[in-house]
């Protein structure tokens, strides 16, 4: 049943359907990539012993202003591609099936993938807790930037808020990632944009790829 | 990662039951469903925006348990934590610079009579001030009650002899990279001292030793580490924050746009 670990980015197999389109792959790309620089330039900032490692406080804070600031551009330009938005509506939905899928959860503490959508309950609230940390990390963040818009209590405030939202934002990144290192076969989808239908029936069992808007060209197109 | 979200799913989900699902067609992905993911973006916001508006009251109080905790941790995990407490490291450099109690030299020149270097062990050998203050930086954190040991900077100007065109000083770095400034007005303080001991021990590299600038009064940035030259100018020249918009005259509790208490 499972795939072998690495089966590269080549043509797709005729068993193979689509997951993702190249933009909402982009868009997850060019997201994580900023995230990351935000991450590991604010832990270099952040502990002292990475800070005495790399020094060049002046050029990590200009690297981090940036990456933040920038990090909310990929899904805005991901908006103009019809799959992006087919997919952020399903991710903002709750259907009864992902209460149940996270009521099995609660009650077994293992990950029930019955009922599972293209996008089980986990990942949809993934998606909602990363999108409302990026919108309050950039608020809070320029009020940091830019010392002279804000009132003292309220730079103060925000050096609370981004604090400790930044150490449960890397939690649950780190979360994020042990899971796709547990799944080689999501990888794969998230790296070519495709996945075999048997870990599609398993994974997600209620996702019909045939709705993809371009699920016919899974067999007849090169991906990379 | 999920278990946290489903709790406060779970919460929602109890008081707005789904519709019997049993017979789920195959196009469940038809279904509508609440818009939670939206509802939670939302209630982020909302959050931080109370976050923010508390967060300065919250975080006293979380400061002082962390303090009490971090006392007691010998893992020192706890200093990690936001407000944690205890000293962070900038560096504006990309290393630390090494210097020996053996090749220490500090130089004294510009707007001088006698031009000088010193050593550590003359700086050391020197009339000795030790001053027990809070350190405050400008991004917030404090360090309460630290002892600084080392020599006045007005002992020094004045073993120097200071022109009358010299009105400030332009103080460098053996990192290469960072500068500080200060009025002669300022200078002249019995606060401000060249320092060579940090609660009476030599000054770490890693807290700018062997020799550092200690300026009392004011934000620690003035406070340069690694300190090689002072040079005693005819008007102001701004130092390395200084050139991003910190204030020159960095008083604690009167610049910056801030208020914390006075340490001196």
């Amino acid at each position: 049943m499972p795939r072998p670990l690495d089966r590269g980015a080549g043509v797709p197999l005729a068993t193979d359907v689509r997951r993702f389109t190249d933009a909402e792959r982009w868009v997850h790309r060019t997201t994580s990539t900023l995230m990351m620089t935000c991450i590991i330039t604010a832990l270099f900032l952040y502990v002292p012993a990475l800070a005495e490692m790399v020094g060049r406080r002046r050029l990590l804070v200009v690297l981090h202003e940036w990456c933040g600031i920038l990090l909310p551009a990929p899904l805005a330009v991901g908006l103009f591609f019809r799959a992006v938005r087919a997919d952020l509506s399903r991710l903002n939905r709750f259907t009864s099936a992902d209460r149940r899928w996270l009521r099995g959860l609660l009650r077994r503490g293992a990950c029930q993938t019955l009922r599972a959508g293209k996008f089980n309950a986990g990942q949809k609230l993934y998606a909602a807790f990363t999108g409302g940390a990026i919108l309050v990390m950039l608020g809070t963040g320029i009020v940091l930037w830019f010392p002279d818009i804000a009132p003292l209590t309220a730079r103060t405030g925000s050096t609370f808020v981004h604090d400790w939202l930044a150490l449960l934002i890397g939690v649950l990144v780190l979360g994020h990632i042990w899971m796709a290192l547990k799944d080689p076969e999501a990888r794969h989808g998230m790296r070519t944009g495709f996945v075999s239908r048997a870990w599609a029936r398993r994974e997600h069992p209620q996702w019909d790829p045939q709705t993809e808007p371009d699920a016919r060209s899974a067999s007849s197109r090169r991906v990379n | 990662m999920e278990a946290i979200g489903a709790v406060i799913i779970d919460m929602k989900g109890s008081t707005t039951p789904g519709p019997a699902d049993e017979g789920v067609d195959r196009h469940v992905g038809e279904e509508r469903g609440t818009p939670v993911g939206r509802r939670v973006v939302l209630g982020m916001l909302g959050l931080g925006a109370v976050g923010v508006a508390t967060g300065a009251t919250i975080q006293n109080g979380l400061d002082n348990l962390l303090a009490s905790v971090s006392s007691k941790d010998p893992t020192g995990v706890t200093g990690l934590l936001p407000g944690g407490g205890g000293f962070q490291f900038y560096n504006a450099a990309s290393f630390i610079p090494h210097r020996t109690a053996e090749t220490y030299r500090l130089t004294i020149d510009g707007l001088v009579d006698r031009p000088a270097t010193y050593t550590l062990a003359e700086l050391r050998a020197m009339p000795r001030t030790r001053l027990m203050r809070d350190v405050q930086c400008v991004t917030g954190w404090r360090v309460p009650r630290t002892a600084w040991t080392g020599v006045a900077l007005s002992h020094l100007l004045e073993l120097a002899g200071v022109k009358q065109e010299g009105k400030a000083l332009h103080l460098t770095c053996y990192d290469g990279v960072y500068t500080e400034s200060l009025t002669l007005e300022q200078a002249r303080r019995p606060d401000i001292l060249v320092a060579y001991d940090m609660n009476d021990q030599p000054v770490t590299e890693a807290h700018g030793g062997p020799v550092r600038l200690y300026v009392a009064p004011m934000y620690f940035y003035k406070s340069a580490k690694w300190l090689a030259g002072i040079t005693v100018t005819d008007s102001v020249q701004r130092g390395y924050w200084e050139e991003y918009g910190y204030d020159i005259d960095a008083w604690v509790g009167r610049s910056n746009g801030r208020e914390d208490a006075p340490t001196a």
